[in-house]
């Protein structure tokens, strides 16, 4: 292959695309979207489960749907967008060619293969031992296998993605250091790989055991290795999904970080400490301190807590910036109120940037304090909080980000503009609800990963409080609106891939109202240090913090209530 | 742009009045809710012991059912209601599918509840109260708890622990002291 067939040159961002990293992103995003789809499927059956009037699935349904659902929202997914979203921050944001495509390609199969048959053995119904599978609790061996092969695979796309980059560095394909959001995903990858070795590292020997090779596996070791897969990688989507907020910013409005120093900062804050997480599912287990575990369940004193509300300031902060560099003064709001908030990827990474702030992250925070958690641990406050980070943050932003890549990189038009217009307010919207009613099903004491909460066929019986039904039937519908969300986002992309209008090779993409090299002198004239002036931030920040404070204390009021115990 | 190589420099461009305030208060946030952990540990009551041991499930169940011979105030279905002294130590088991024994204790008297289930992973779930622990095979939990009302409270399992969790129950009796 000559140089000249590898690359083609972007005509809307200037940028040199390599078109094996560009196959490599389209096939990573086709299969993510895809185990969306059905990931999403069992996630609205299971609310639907959970609605007592409905009830939709018999008890072994259930728990299967619910393992699978799981597997295939939260890694499968998750991962395979991310494994996108590498290749793009690498290859094509540094003009690079993609270093060891082949490589490339062994991660996108061994990831296929992988979930493939993790899902193979959950629907032979002998594996619903939920996402975590706990042991003594024990699932067939091609489930762990299964496991061990996708994260190798992610593995080694994330060896892919640091060649790439060593090797634009060494080929000089960008001046200077690299984007702030390459920086993001360079965090993301490395926080992938301490979590996905953790994986490996506990899953074989688990594997092993499902075959009858080793006797047993200690489960309290088992939980504090696991949950280093388990939650720091969710803190890969965290990092990915600021790297995404940022790159739409950046596509859509021309917005440049206030200061490139602080945004990196924070980022670096993740990598330091966002691997202690594991303590936040330790919390109300034996044999484990609590000197341990308050220092790791704070991220060592809530550095990486640092790290994100920076970025709760900082990404706001630069679109006010660009909308008033643009001449929208007026008040406080205006900058706000005028932004492109029919632009389905804006209005997702808005919607996302919001939700995840103010419901995932307070409720994080408050649920991963050592004594709180015991009113919380194991209800369904637990899954609340993580359809606000999970769904409302990652996956809401990464539905943004599709509309700019489906232009870009698939090079073809979005079609259905009025349905994508709607799609982030509706899937939003829903899942705003499904986090919400279900924190407040928790706070009634609700567990999670349970069938039936009247306890019908129990040896003793317990009623809950009317209003926690309703909390259910009101998930129930939240789930149906985000169920149509997704599938508004399913239908409108997988059209637009493959039948919609294909864009011209020197044809410009209009991405926002400010787009493309005509940004570039608009950015030049703001952000720096003298001028700046973001006050609309600042009184969104201050809700912020005073919804955290009060939010806070008002837990450690409810635990106070409880029975004394020490 | 955030998808550019930043301008030579921006490391020495001076950092912004507004990122710096918010910073240090992120930052100063960030350490009251560590030393509220901390305080609370010194003056709230409710906290978790750091009580725990090895166990099997065979040394646990006898001293399960130790307890249970000593004790038995009465029989409800298949249960045996145990009522042990006030500050003795109390044992609860997780087991596929029930929480065994119920216990009565008395209100305001403090116990020593013990924990551990003998076959998977449970979740000890005290409800309307909402204490949550979790239950481990081979571990045995000890939490000092003073109940402070009286009353019928249900256990219920919040691990997932297969096909019949759901009706995995248990009930905790607390009488006035008389």
């Amino acid at each position: 292959m000559t140089a000249a067939t590898q690359f083609r040159t972007c005509p809307t961002t200037g940028l040199k695309v390599d078109r094996s990293a560009e196959n490599l992103i389209k096939a990573n995003a086709v299969v993510a979207v895809v185990f969306l789809l059905i990931g999403g499927l069992f996630g609205l059956s299971i609310a639907l489960t959970r609605w007592p009037a409905v009830h939709l699935l018999p008890a072994d349904w259930f728990y299967l749907a619910l393992t699978a659902h799981g597997f295939d929202v939260l890694l499968a997914w998750i991962i395979f967008f991310e494994m996108a979203v590498l290749y793009f921050a690498s290859a094509i944001l540094l003009n690079s060619r993609i270093a060891a495509p082949r490589w490339g390609w062994a991660q996108f199969w061994l990831m296929l293969v992988g979930a493939l048959m993790t899902n193979v053995a959950v629907l032979q119904g002998n594996s619903s031992v939920m996402f975590t599978s706990y042991p003594p609790l024990q699932a067939a061996p091609h489930f762990y296998l299964g496991l061990v092969l996708f994260a190798v695979g992610a593995l080694i796309g994330c060896a892919v993605f640091f060649g790439t980059l060593v090797v634009a560095k060494d080929e000089k394909t960008y001046e200077g250091s690299v984007p702030l959001v390459t920086f993001g995903a360079i965090t993301a990858a490395i926080i992938a790989v301490f979590t996905l070795a953790c994986g490996a590292i506990i899953l074989i020997p688990t594997f092993l055991w499902s075959i009858g090779i080793i006797h047993g596996v200690d489960p309290l070791m088992y939980k504090l290795v696991w949950w280093g897969m388990g939650h720091s990688s969710q803190q890969i989507n965290v990092s990915a999904h600021v790297a995404v907020w940022y790159a739409i910013g950046a596509m859509v409005l021309g917005a440049k970080p206030i200061s490139e120093k602080v945004s990196r900062m924070a980022f670096l804050m993740y990598i330091l400490f966002l691997q202690l997480a594991s303590a936040h599912h330790m919390l109300v287990e034996p044999g484990v301190s609590s000197s341990w575990k308050i220092f790791n369940t704070s991220y060592a004193m809530y550095l990486a807590v640092l790290g994100s509300m920076i970025h709760g300031l900082t990404v706001p902060g630069a679109i006010e910036a660009a909308q008033r560099a643009k001449g929208y003064n007026k008040g406080l709001f205006e900058w706000l109120r005028k932004a492109p908030w029919g632009n389905p990827a804006f209005a997702g990474m808005f919607l996302s940037l919001v939700m995840f702030g103010f419901l995932g992250g307070i409720s994080g925070v408050v649920m991963g304090t050592e004594q709180i958690n015991l009113i919380m641990h194991n209800t369904l406050y637990v899954p609340g909080h993580f359809h606000a980070t999970v769904v409302a943050g990652t996956t809401l932003a990464f539905m943004a980000i599709t509309y700019l890549l489906v232009p870009l990189i698939f090079r073809r038009e979005v079609m259905f503009k009025r349905i994508a217009q709607l799609q982030p307010y509706i899937f939003g919207l829903g899942v705003a609800g499904i986090s919400l009613f279900m924190m407040g099903a928790g706070t009634l004491g609700v567990p999670r990963r349970h069938w039936d909460i009247t306890f019908a066929d129990a040896l003793t019986q317990f009623q809950f409080s009317p209003a926690a039904f309703l909390m259910l039937a009101l998930n129930g519908l939240s789930a149906i609106m985000a169920a149509t969300g997704g599938a508004m986002y399913i239908v409108v992309v997988v059209c637009s891939v493959f039948f919609g209008r294909k864009i011209g090779d020197n044809e410009v993409v209009q991405l926002g109202p400010v787009s493309g090299a005509a940004s570039a002198a608009a950015v030049a004239r703001y952000g720096n240090e003298g001028t700046l002036k973001i006050p609309g931030t600042v009184v969104l920040v201050g809700v912020f913090f005073v919804s955290f404070v009060l939010y806070y204390f008002v837990n450690w009021k409810y635990l106070a209530e409880v029975w004394p115990l020490k | 742009m955030a998808i550019a190589s930043p301008s030579a420099g921006w490391w020495k461009e001076p950092i912004h009045k507004v990122e710096l305030i918010w910073a240090v208060v992120a930052f100063l946030w960030g350490i009251a809710m560590f030393f509220m952990m901390i305080y609370w540990h010194g003056v709230g009551k409710q906290n978790l012991s750091n009580e725990a041991y090895k166990t099997t499930p065979a040394d646990y169940a006898a001293k399960v059912d130790k307890m249970i011979e000593a004790y038995t105030v009465r029989q409800e279905g298949a249960f045996p209601v145990v009522r042990p002294p006030p500050g003795s130590d109390v044992y609860m088991m997780g087991r596929v599918y029930m929480w065994w024994p119920m216990l009565e204790l008395v209100k305001g008297e403090t116990y020593r509840l013990h924990l551990s289930s003998i076959d998977l992973q449970h979740g000890f779930s005290l409800q309307p109260v909402n204490i949550n622990l979790q239950v481990h095979p081979g571990y045995e939990m000890v939490v000092t708890m003073t109940p402070n009302q009286s009353g019928q409270f249900g256990i219920v399992c919040n691990e997932y622990c297969g096909f019949g969790h759901h009706t995995m129950t248990g009930r905790i009796y607390v009488v006035d002291k008389k």
